[in-house]
């Protein structure tokens, strides 16, 4: 017996526009760039529905009427499920008839995209319910499994998903956490009972989500046949291979030309050629196998780069600094009780906006791999600095006219 | 490996960037062997000269021609009439023109009892010299371009003199070396220079002669607790002085305990004292005059920021003797400098808003200060003199190669 875990992360941040100086006190639309810029939230999610979210929806789609045995996982961020109802409801339709098969499952999240779960616990479960409340709300779905933004993960935040009644939780396959154990069984982790472990099989999940169109890879060109005997080769030993990557793998990070969509459509026929594979949604992944063994992961393990910790989001000054600032102003925000000042202060913490912020791709002569709507991460760095600056001041005024006593701990500037 | 190199006088006689990069270029190809016959227009002192202290400890057999011309670099042919008074006992070529073909001529003698294998020339004052030392000895040339007529202009056309030798230097040599990919781009653009014949090799700097700064009170105004930009540079159309005002007016709106500090002087000067009282802002504009030296190092060590707004900048090694004492820097994007400097603040020069939205940032926010003197700090200290010495010798090995082979 092979089963197939496949799970997709659609995820859009709200990008900060060029927010200068001169805006602060005056303008408080941080996301309405309107240029003709990948900074332009509305015009980026366009772009990228076309080239990807519609047409492999559609191929999900024909895949889920045409293979019963067919299913899979998304995890959608609540900030991109937001833009959707808003912008782009047809969109957010073509997700739903995908839902609505049965055979969609949906996974926890924090609404935000955030690594709140590192900063403050109380804000981190307050997006954990948001997120919650619209998945039931758009797809009728309660989450049972969680993952955690970039697929952040350690021992304390699967304890907390243990404690909040979650069935699984997923993390990075990673070596050297793993050692000689394979990532395709289910596991536990560390000290927990009731809770499952679900790793990424991450060279399997590279292989289409990064390496698909490189010509210069020995893989190239991949087809759907060459995949699956891949995949084959580990009947006997293992038993689920987790494959977990990002939604716009499909159309926008390998494009059409490539020839990916006709791999997915190709995919599922050619797996169930062999009588033993299967396709199972994580929750069925978890109920079907029981745990080989513990594994222990003290330090934060993330998807990215070849550290697969959170550096690209906290590893210099001014991304530590930024992050600090934002989480500083947690007690003086909430005691606002302004809901559009709290949402505002929330879509900063996304974590795309520290990632913008990122340098140590420099020094790997690697800037061109990174993608960034920004000219350098200065510019993202002032951008959101200057937006929180304006956030500062609205708390300033909301809380002089209510009276509540401002904390020591986010002094608030004067301009 | 033996060249002959039309270089410019060594720090601290001129008064700006060709001679500092004609120093740390010829140091650095001396460490790596190479010999030169190092000849510069000016008639050198025996006494206390750099060039003379620089060759002295080398095995190789160097030598040092002065050439008595009346030429700087960085002259126009304005300001050459005008400076042609100051010059003592100065009565050679009518103007500027015949120095220069003076000068070219000069050479004739000197190379007739010198072998060398390739020649090097530094920006259009010498380039005909070079043209005329390759017509004799029918060695390869090749002319390193630090800044053409156009970036003196500052955006208005060359002058048409200048243009002209500069074109037969660019016809005539073998292979043309720039200081910046914007400068090769500019010769491919205005001069019609193909673009093979092109290699960048950037400028760089010895970061040992900077200390990283400690906290500085030494200005009055850093006493009273206040920030403090800089400008360092001449005061001409094509450094931006001006926009460096209009910015600093703007930036004062947001951070008015700012003190902006210009260093230099030149053909401008009148005109920004004038302006910073137009924009009411003479209070917070201090003129510190032309610094070198030590007085230029605690200017660099006492700013909170360094700005480079240049017109047209074709490298711009001011950011990186700012960095190497420990200040962050906003540069043009229009300036060869930014191509090296990743942990720098970037900018075109004519988006006076976005100038001081970033100087405001700098001044608001310790975090982005702090890192961007240490992370440029560091990368400042890759930026040196080997690395574009080995691309040079690498090139002279390559025309040697061809020329032999021809």
């Amino acid at each position: 017996m092979l089963s197939l875990c496949l799970y997709f992360h659609v995820h859009q941040p709200y990008r900060i526009k060029r927010y200068r100086v001169f805006d602060v006190g005056t303008d408080h639309e941080y996301f309405n760039d309107g240029s003709e810029t990948d900074l332009n939230n509305e015009r980026v999610l366009r772009k990228v529905a076309m080239k990807s979210y519609i047409p492999a929806n559609e191929t999900l789609l024909y895949l889920l009427y045409n293979h019963p045995e067919f299913r899979f996982a998304f995890s959608f961020s609540g900030v991109f499920l937001s833009q959707l109802e808003k912008q782009f409801p047809d969109v957010l339709q073509s997700f739903q008839d995908l839902v609505k098969t049965g055979r969609v499952e949906l996974l926890a999240d924090t609404y935000h995209h955030s690594l709140a779960f590192f900063h403050s616990i109380p804000e981190f479960e307050r997006q954990v319910r948001q997120h919650r409340w619209i998945v039931s709300r758009l797809f009728g779905q309660t989450p049972t499994v969680f993952r955690n933004t970039e697929l952040s993960y350690n021992n304390s935040l699967a304890k907390w998903a243990e404690k909040n009644g979650y069935m699984g939780i997923m993390a990075e396959g990673w070596d050297p956490i793993l050692g000689w154990r394979s990532p395709n069984f289910v596991y536990h982790p560390k000290d927990c009972k009731n809770i499952r472990l679900l790793l990424k099989n991450y060279r399997l999940s590279d292989d289409v989500a990064f390496r698909f169109g490189q010509r210069s890879w020995a893989g190239w060109p991949m087809t759907a046949p060459k995949y699956v005997q891949w995949i084959n080769a580990h009947h006997g030993n293992g038993q689920t291979v987790n494959l977990f990557m990002d939604y716009e793998t499909f159309g926008e990070h390998q494009w059409e030309d490539t020839g990916i969509f006709h791999f997915l459509a190709e995919l599922p026929r050619e797996f169930l050629k062999h009588p033993d594979n299967s396709f199972k949604t994580p929750t069925e992944t978890i109920c079907d196998y029981e745990p080989v063994g513990e594994i222990d992961v003290p330090q934060t393990l993330t998807w990215a780069d070849t550290e697969r910790d959170l550096s690209a989001w906290t590893g210099n000054n001014i991304q530590q600094a930024a992050l600090r600032e934002i989480y500083a102003l947690e007690k003086d925000i909430l005691a606002t009780k302004d809901l559009r000042l709290i949402e505002d202060w929330r879509r900063l913490q996304t974590s795309d906006h520290f990632y913008y912020m990122c340098t140590k791709y420099f020094s790997d002569g690697d800037v061109h791999k990174y993608f960034n709507p920004y000219d350098t991460p200065y510019d993202a760095y002032i951008a959101f600095m200057n937006a929180l600056y304006d956030i500062k001041l609205r708390v300033q005024n909301k809380l002089i006219h209510t009276n509540v006593p401002l904390s020591a701990q986010s002094p608030v500037p004067t301009i | 490996m033996r060249v002959l190199m039309f270089g410019w006088e060594f720090p601290p006689h001129n008064s700006g960037g060709l001679g500092v990069a004609c120093e740390g270029l010829a140091r650095a190809l001396v460490d790596k062997s190479v010999e030169l016959v190092f000849v510069l227009p000016k008639k050198i002192s025996l006494a206390n000269d750099r060039l003379r202290f620089l060759f002295a400890h080398t095995a190789g057999t160097n030598k040092i021609y002065g050439i008595d011309v009346a030429l700087t670099p960085y002259v126009t042919a304005k300001e050459y009439l005008l400076s042609k008074r100051y010059l003592e006992g100065n009565i050679y070529g009518a103007d500027l023109f015949s120095e220069v073909m003076r000068y070219a001529k000069s050479v004739r003698d000197l190379i007739e009892h010198e072998t060398f294998d390739v020649i090097h020339a530094h920006d259009w004052l010498s380039f005909l010299a070079g043209v005329e030392a390759k017509r004799i000895s029918g060695k390869p040339l090749i002319v390193h371009v630090h800044a053409t007529g156009f970036d003196q202009a500052g955006g208005n056309l060359p002058d048409e003199r200048v243009y002209a030798i500069e074109k037969i230097g660019f016809d005539a040599a073998d292979r043309i070396i720039t200081v910046s990919r914007y400068t090769k781009d500019m010769l491919i653009s205005k001069y019609g220079v193909s673009s093979e014949k092109i290699f960048v090799v950037h400028n760089g700097i010895d970061s040992s002669m900077y200390t990283y700064k400690q906290e500085s009170n030494e200005f009055p105004w850093k006493r009273a607790g206040q920030k403090m930009v800089l400008f360092v540079g001449r005061l001409t159309m094509h450094k931006g002085p001006d926009y460096f005002l209009r910015a600093a007016r703007r930036v004062l709106d947001f951070c008015p305990d700012t003190m902006f500090v210009i260093a230099g002087s030149g053909d401008m000067e009148f005109q920004i004292i004038r302006q910073a009282a137009e924009l009411g802002i003479a209070q917070n504009v201090f003129f510190a005059g032309f610094a070198r030296g030590e007085n230029l190092r605690r200017l660099y060590e006492s700013a909170d920021l360094y700005v480079l707004p240049s017109v047209s900048e074709p490298f711009g090694i001011a950011p990186l003797e700012a960095l190497a004492s420990g200040t962050p820097v906003l540069i043009s994007k229009q300036s060869g400098v930014s191509e090296v400097l990743s942990h720098a603040l970037k900018v075109d020069f004519w988006d006076i808003d976005e100038m001081a939205n970033k100087i405001v940032a700098v001044l608001r926010y310790p975090p982005l200060t702090r890192q961007l003197a240490l992370y440029g700090n560091g990368e400042v200290r890759g930026i040196t003199w080997e690395k574009a010495a080995e691309k040079c010798i690498a090139l002279y090995n390559d025309m040697k190669v061809v020329h032999n082979n021809s």
